[in-house]
């Protein structure tokens, strides 16, 4: 791709600057370092052309092989197992804001060289693999018809499904496998624009709450606040009403949702804002306080101010959260699943997988991986390290792009959803 | 001696006119929205700004090639000066509303801001001075 080496040219011929990252900078973990803002003319724009699987899978550590549980899907996001082992693939690609600007005409050119050319699948896969072989010997459509189905949760004999408009459930009988019975609305979700469309949802320990992740309308409010009336939050849902509540504000676009296994904590990936520097700001994971504001528009990473957005709000501002825990600047971190019942066991007992879809907004291409964060008593222990790679090829050419994550404590698996190669890859212990 | 210019002369004249219309009133147009941008950070006016400059960054892009064509057609002829003004001003003008462009892309309050405003106001004046130039006649007269 030699957009980026023009718009690095531009750049320089224009202001002088271009986006060069400092490999010196350690932007995870509670305390990121965090550069000055630096605005460029034309932002960094590194795209990785996709070039497929060939013969080749992701690489995991030793001891680990890694397997297509499924090809040929519709653009898998997250997955979710359920109590039969049974496993479901919410497939499709929501979105479609209008364009504003020349720049939202431009910049969609440019990043759709990145990104899958399959149609939305607007639908549910079951995949069954009873005998933990790794390979699905019945593979069906379980729900069609869907819009953007993103966040999964099976609750009291429900499947609930967040498509990208609206929240709706379906009754389960154990063994199902494909759901006849018409979508039941349980609530309307935040659908206008949808700039940031997926709605994460995770449901709480007890099954009482189902939490979903509502995106925020903009980068950093440049499509105007009015239509950032209930983004950039986290809604509680009760399941049975429909009622709900915002539990969380500011938090720019929440991905992914799980709950912290020692704890029964509510934890969100969130993606953080683009085009104020390739190491700003970092995208996060971060346990999700209840009424906490997480800065977004108005700061970063806790009370850093953004330049870009005007009028501020400093008594907001005040009050912003610090997230927990960076996993690095533009990295998409798209999937979350923590380790449950002793996880893979020795360093991968306790933690969380984290699937990072990768970066455009920065010349030395991030994430494009999945990463494991290790917890202790509840809290992140550690620094990220790589779990499963291989994403990128040697010339920076992407073979996929993994987005949800999911470990299965019954087979002890970690499924990672591909929306690049439309693939569900299955990590289990070698045998 | 006066050459007269045939009707196929003048019709190009009148289109090239009709031509550099739409640069001046676009980059003026966007100083106007500019302002109203930064008076009431309604992202609405930051968007006819953008619009604004790329349209007459095209606009003035065509007139810029036509100017140089122009320019290298006529080189022996007397009236080199307001040609060559004209053509320098379409020039500086067109690499302004590049730039604008550019800084027009940025988000939020950076799509204008003081830059943004003070880029506006001089690829308006540029376009201003290509036009008064060519509006003028001064380019078309022969050489006493």
């Amino acid at each position: 791709m030699r957009i980026g080496t023009l718009t690095c040219v531009a750049a320089l011929l224009a202001l002088g600057a271009c986006g060069r990252s400092d490999p010196n900078l350690n932007q995870t973990g509670a305390n990121p370092d965090l550069p000055g803002v630096r605005e460029t003319l034309v932002p960094p724009m590194r795209i990785a052309k996709p070039v497929g699987w060939g013969d080749a899978v992701p690489t995991a550590p030793s001891g680990f092989t890694v397997t297509a549980l499924a090809t040929d899907l519709q653009i898998p996001r997250q997955m979710l197992v359920l109590p039969n082992g049974d496993i479901l693939v919410a497939e499709g690609r929501g979105g479609g804001a209008p364009r504003l600007r020349p720049k939202d005409v431009i910049a969609g050119v440019i990043k759709k060289q990145g990104n899958t050319k399959v149609e939305s699948g607007d639908r549910i896969t079951l995949l069954r693999d009873a005998d933990n072989d790794g390979r699905a010997e019945v593979r069906t459509v379980f729900v069609d018809g869907l819009d953007a189905p993103y966040g999964l949760a099976f609750v009291n004999g429900y499947l609930y499904v967040a498509n990208q408009d609206a929240l709706v459930r379906f009754p389960y009988q154990e063994g199902q496998t494909r759901i006849t019975a018409s979508p039941e609305e349980v609530t309307k979700l935040p659908a206008a624009l949808n700039h940031h469309w997926t709605k994460a949802m995770t449901a709480s320990a007890d099954g009482q709450t189902l939490y979903v992740g509502i995106g925020s309308n903009s980068n950093v409010g440049e499509r105007g606040m009015a239509v950032e009336e209930e983004r950039a939050v986290i809604w509680a849902i009760d399941p049975t009403t429909g009622a709900r509540r915002t539990v969380a504000r500011g938090i720019r676009n929440p991905t992914a949702l799980a709950i912290e296994p020692a704890t029964s904590a509510l934890w969100a990936v969130v993606n953080e804002r683009d085009e104020i520097g390739p190491q700003l700001a970092p995208d996060y994971l971060t346990s999700v306080r209840e009424g906490g504001f997480y800065g977004w528009p108005y700061s970063y990473w806790g009370k850093n101010l953004d330049p870009r957005v005007k009028p501020q709000k400093p008594e907001l501002v005040a009050t912003a959260i610090t997230p927990d825990y960076a996993l690095g600047s533009h990295v998409a971190a798209l999937g979350l699943s923590f380790a449950t019942q002793g996880g893979f066991g020795g360093t991968y007992a306790e933690g969380a997988f984290i699937g990072q879809h990768g970066s455009w907004n920065r010349q030395d291409l991030a994430g494009y991986k999945v990463v494991w964060t290790p917890f202790s008593a509840g809290r992140p222990s550690g620094p990220p390290v790589d779990f499963v790679t291989g994403f990128l090829t040697e010339e920076g050419r992407a073979r996929g792009r993994p987005v949800g994550v999911t470990f299965d404590p019954a087979k002890r698996i970690l499924l990672v959803a591909d929306d690049l190669s439309n693939t569900v890859w299955r990590v289990a212990p070698q045998r | 001696m006066r050459r007269q210019i045939g009707p196929v002369g003048r019709a190009t004249r009148a289109a090239y006119g009709v031509l550099l219309a739409f640069p001046v009133a676009l980059f003026s147009f966007a100083v106007a929205t500019d302002i109203a941008y930064l008076r009431t950070a309604e992202m609405q006016w930051s968007n006819f700004s953008a619009w604004s400059i790329t349209v007459g960054l095209v606009f003035g892009g065509v007139a810029l090639v036509c100017a140089l064509l122009a320019l290298l057609a006529g080189l022996r002829s007397g009236r080199r000066a307001p040609r060559l003004l004209h053509a320098a001003a379409l020039a500086l003008m067109c690499l302004l509303g590049l730039i604008n462009a550019f800084k027009h892309s940025q988000d939020a309050w950076s799509s204008v801001g003081a830059f943004g405003l003070i880029l506006s106001i001089l690829t308006a004046v540029a376009a201003l001075v290509a036009a008064l130039v060519a509006y003028s006649g001064a380019m078309n007269e022969e050489a006493a």
